[in-house]
């Protein structure tokens, strides 16, 4: 049972202005689960995409039971005997149980074109009982459940004979039955010699299932443990890193007592799930925890993006119906949105445009006749103010560079009045120098009186910005730090406290 | 444990409701059918006549075997423009062959038959190896056959005086019915087994239902792709060889405007324009519906205009259904 599956060593992978992967390394023997854990943006996935051929290394070896071999697309790793199941699940929706299943290698009879329905059917079944699996091969995967969905993805892998089985995220989307059944199936897969890596952010999980745990931190390898010799404190550390550990704070708690925006109980399905905080004048208050915590949720759900189950929220003392990000810009909410490129600008439009656009009654003249003095006199004024770097009013967004594009969005907003900014990832995809100068304007506006919700991935950024901090898992707020009780593994606690 | 079983029990439920559902769209559809029938049956006693209905068999031959061809195209989410005008370029070439060339007459079908394939798998691999959306693709293929159909023609129609037969091949009947009606049934089966029972059908779901999924399970999504244009190219020849024989005539400037009918006939049938779901059946009845439409609103004497306008109609009211039996699901 201790022969060793996979070996990979000094594994070096660059992106253009990354570097994604450092000398890392990796080994999974057989009948185990190894945990492969580190914070958004370790590196983790980078790892397993290499493993899968997904991405072709730069350096480095792997070994596959002892043989150094190449892997240079993902069908190689499957005739390998790797499989991966993905965080999104990759089935077809519209074809059956068995049909996913044997997508791409139909057993066939008579001439070579016609399928044999029975056969992939008879073959599916054998599966499930071996896998003791109560399913119909012929449901359509639509109508199944996630964690049903799930279950097939894992039964195809099997039926590829892996031996090798990497599971990226399998939980997130699971109900604690369906995470106990899981478990179950990964047990008795162990059990029959299949090596696991499981890629997990939920300590407690990692201590549940896995026999050895590996920690990545910024693309590189730190160490692999035994999973009942460490305590998950000792993860979280070894995660985060001493060495960001002092970030200078530079913002402690506002005095402020004037709440501008109180949330209630909100609920939307099992993304958001009873959350209630407030807001006060002239504050950051950052929103701290994993991917798919449901921050963006909460911040789309006030913007009145998504339809709310239940819940109540109140700007400045008034209770407020928000329906649509027409009704949220009305009582002065503005969304800058994770992914601005979609949602936040019009790229092919130049600078100007894009700042007077989301208030445009405001220019219009005598038969909607647009004032053009007026249009570029406001934006100038953004422009200045933001300090935005761009030759002239006229530049098309698409040609600014990130840190720009960003300040135009919020130009864009502050020509419509909004006192509450929602930000989401401010400064993802922004280099160094543009984020402190982000980091700057958002302090300024909080100065000026403009309540800031800032929604970061990143724990230095949550950190050095908030005045205070709201930690999110799983559609809940687990945990409310002030800034001087803030630390990235108190953070980290909160943010991987599932129910 | 008892929490599982209620659970399996939830599942069979779902599925039962599920086959309901699919089975009730369709005998929706089939019963929007009767239903015209009926009324026009009694609007008019020139519906419900022998020779009306094998006028209206006759009519839905062509168009029905574009749509069956198109189907498969618009199950993988993509679709094809240039059906009408293709079928008409197929119907030149055929003419080509045979008047132009005094080539055998197998000659001529085999060719009005690969030229329809070739354009087909010329959109194919547009689309797939080109990464030319296949809205654009098909919308040069068609303007491009169009011309081609003009200039090989010379802008006159080919007739086939000196070879009477070629009439047959449309216009022959068993037993009154016109040999298209029956080559359309034929065609449609020969389809419905493709697209339930083989390979080239399982891909043609699985390509519009996730294109990634079946490309990283390994399928040759390229391939695959051309090949599904490539077999409704050859259903669009094989409409042009039926038109060409039923007019006795290869007539080039016809052509555009049925690609429109064929897509709103397999739209009608439960096609989805996203991709994955559709039937031939569900084509075939849509087809019908279409022309008994055309051939009802034509026997009360409604203008011709306003027919058209009535079809649009019926087709937004169509897709609008199909939505708010997806939301419901």
């Amino acid at each position: 049972m201790d022969e060793v599956l996979v070996l990979m060593e000094g594994i070096e992978k660059r992106f253009p202005g990354v570097h994604a992967l450092s000398q890392c390394q990796f080994e999974l023997r057989a009948g185990e689960v190894h945990a492969l854990v580190g914070e958004n943006g370790a590196g983790k996935s980078t790892l397993m995409k290499v493993l899968t051929g997904v991405y072709k290394k730069d350096a480095g070896r792997i070994f596959y039971k002892g043989k150094e071999v190449e892997i240079p697309n993902p069908r190689a790793a499957q005739e390998l005997g790797i499989s991966i199941i993905h965080q999104e699940l990759n089935l077809m929706p519209h074809l059956t149980v068995a049909q996913n299943i044997f997508i791409g290698r139909e057993p066939r009879k008579g001439i070579k074109f016609i399928l044999n329905e029975n056969e992939i059917n008879e073959k599916t079944k054998e599966l499930f009982e071996m896998m003791h699996l109560d399913l119909d091969p012929r449901i359509r995967v639509s109508d199944l459940t996630v964690a049903k969905q799930q279950m097939v993805e894992i039964a195809k892998a099997l039926s590829y004979n892996s031996e090798v089985l990497i599971m990226d995220e399998p939980t997130s989307a699971l109900s604690d039955a369906e995470i106990e059944e899981l478990f179950r199936i990964i047990r008795q897969l162990r059990d029959k010699g299949v090596g696991i890596i499981y890629i997990s952010h939920r300590m407690e999980e990692l201590k549940q299932i896995s026999d050895r745990v590996t920690v990545m931190r910024d693309g590189r390898y730190i160490d692999t443990v035994r999973t009942e010799e460490v305590t998950i404190d000792r993860i979280i550390n070894m995660m985060v890193g001493r060495e960001i550990y002092e970030t200078s704070r530079a913002n402690p708690e506002t005095n402020s007592q004037d709440v501008v925006l109180e949330v209630k109980n909100l609920n939307r399905g099992r993304e958001i799930k009873d959350v209630s905080f407030n807001l006060k004048k002239g504050e950051i208050l950052g929103f701290a925890g994993l991917m798919g915590a449901g921050r963006t949720e909460v911040a789309r759900a006030i913007f009145g993006a998504d339809p709310i189950d239940s819940g109540e929220i109140y700007v400045k003392g008034k209770k407020i119906n928000i329906k649509s990000p027409g009704d949220a810009v009305k009582c002065g909410i503005g969304y800058l949105s994770e992914d601005r490129k979609r949602y936040g600008l019009a790229l092919g439009m130049d600078v100007e445009s894009n700042i007077v656009l989301a208030n445009f009654e405001k220019f219009l003249g005598f038969l909607g006749r647009v004032n053009t003095a007026k249009t570029r006199a406001e934006a100038q004024l953004h422009v200045d103010e933001l300090s935005i770097k761009t030759p002239s009013l006229q530049q098309k967004v698409k040609y600014l560079s990130g840190g720009n594009q960003q300040k135009v969005v919020i130009g864009k907003w502050l020509v419509r009045d909004c006192d509450i900014l929602i930000f989401d990832e401010p400064t993802r995809g922004i280099d160094v120098g543009a984020k402190s100068e982000i980091y700057k304007l958002l302090n300024d506006l909080a100065e000026s009186g403009k309540s800031i919700i800032m929604i970061s991935s990143e724990l230095p950024e949550i950190l050095r910005m908030s005045h205070r901090i709201i930690v999110m898992c799983e559609g809940r707020i687990t945990g409310e730090l002030s800034t001087a009780e803030a630390t990235q593994e108190r953070i980290m606690q909160y943010a991987t406290m599932r129910e | 444990m008892n929490n599982k079983v209620v659970k399996t029990k939830n599942e069979v439920i779902q599925k039962r409701s599920l086959l309901r559902s699919d089975s009730k769209q369709k005998l929706l559809t089939f019963s929007s059918l009767i239903v015209m029938f009926i009324v026009f049956s009694l609007a008019s006693p020139n519906f419900a006549t022998f020779n009306n209905i094998v006028g209206i068999l006759l009519s839905t031959a062509v168009n029905g075997v574009l749509a069956v061809g198109v189907t498969f195209v618009i199950i993988t989410a993509g679709i094809d423009l240039s059906v009408g005008t293709v079928m008409t370029f197929a119907s030149v070439m055929t003419g080509v062959f045979i008047a132009f060339w005094n080539l055998p007459i197998i000659f001529g079908i085999l060719g009005g038959l690969a030229a329809g394939a070739l354009c087909g798998f010329i959109n194919g691999s547009l689309i797939a190896k080109m990464k030319l959306p296949p809205f654009i693709a098909t919308l040069g293929m068609l303007m491009m056959t169009k011309g081609l159909s003009l200039v090989i023609s010379g802008t006159k129609p080919i007739y086939f005086l000196e070879t009477p037969v070629f009439r047959k091949i449309s216009m022959g009947t068993v037993f009154g019915i016109p040999n298209a009606v029956l080559i359309f049934f034929a065609a449609a089966i020969i389809a419905n087994f493709i697209l339930t029972k083989t390979v080239l059908g399982r891909y043609t779901y699985a390509l519009g239902s996730n294109e990634e999924a079946a490309r990283l399970s390994g399928i040759n999504v390229d391939a695959w792709k051309i090949a599904i244009y490539t077999l409704g190219g050859l259903f669009s020849g094989l409409a042009g060889v039926m038109m060409a024989s039923r007019l006795n005539s290869a007539q080039p400037a016809l052509g555009q405007g049925y690609e429109l009918e064929a897509i709103a006939a397999a739209v009608i049938g439960g096609t989805s324009l996203s991709g994955g779901e559709g039937t031939i059946l569900g084509t075939v009845i849509g087809a019908f519906i279409m022309s008994v439409l055309i051939n009802g609103l034509r026997i009360l004497s409604i203008p011709q205009e306003w027919q058209t306008v009535i079809i649009g109609a019926i087709v937004i009211m169509a897709v609008y259904a199909d939505i708010i039996r997806r939301r419901q699901r």
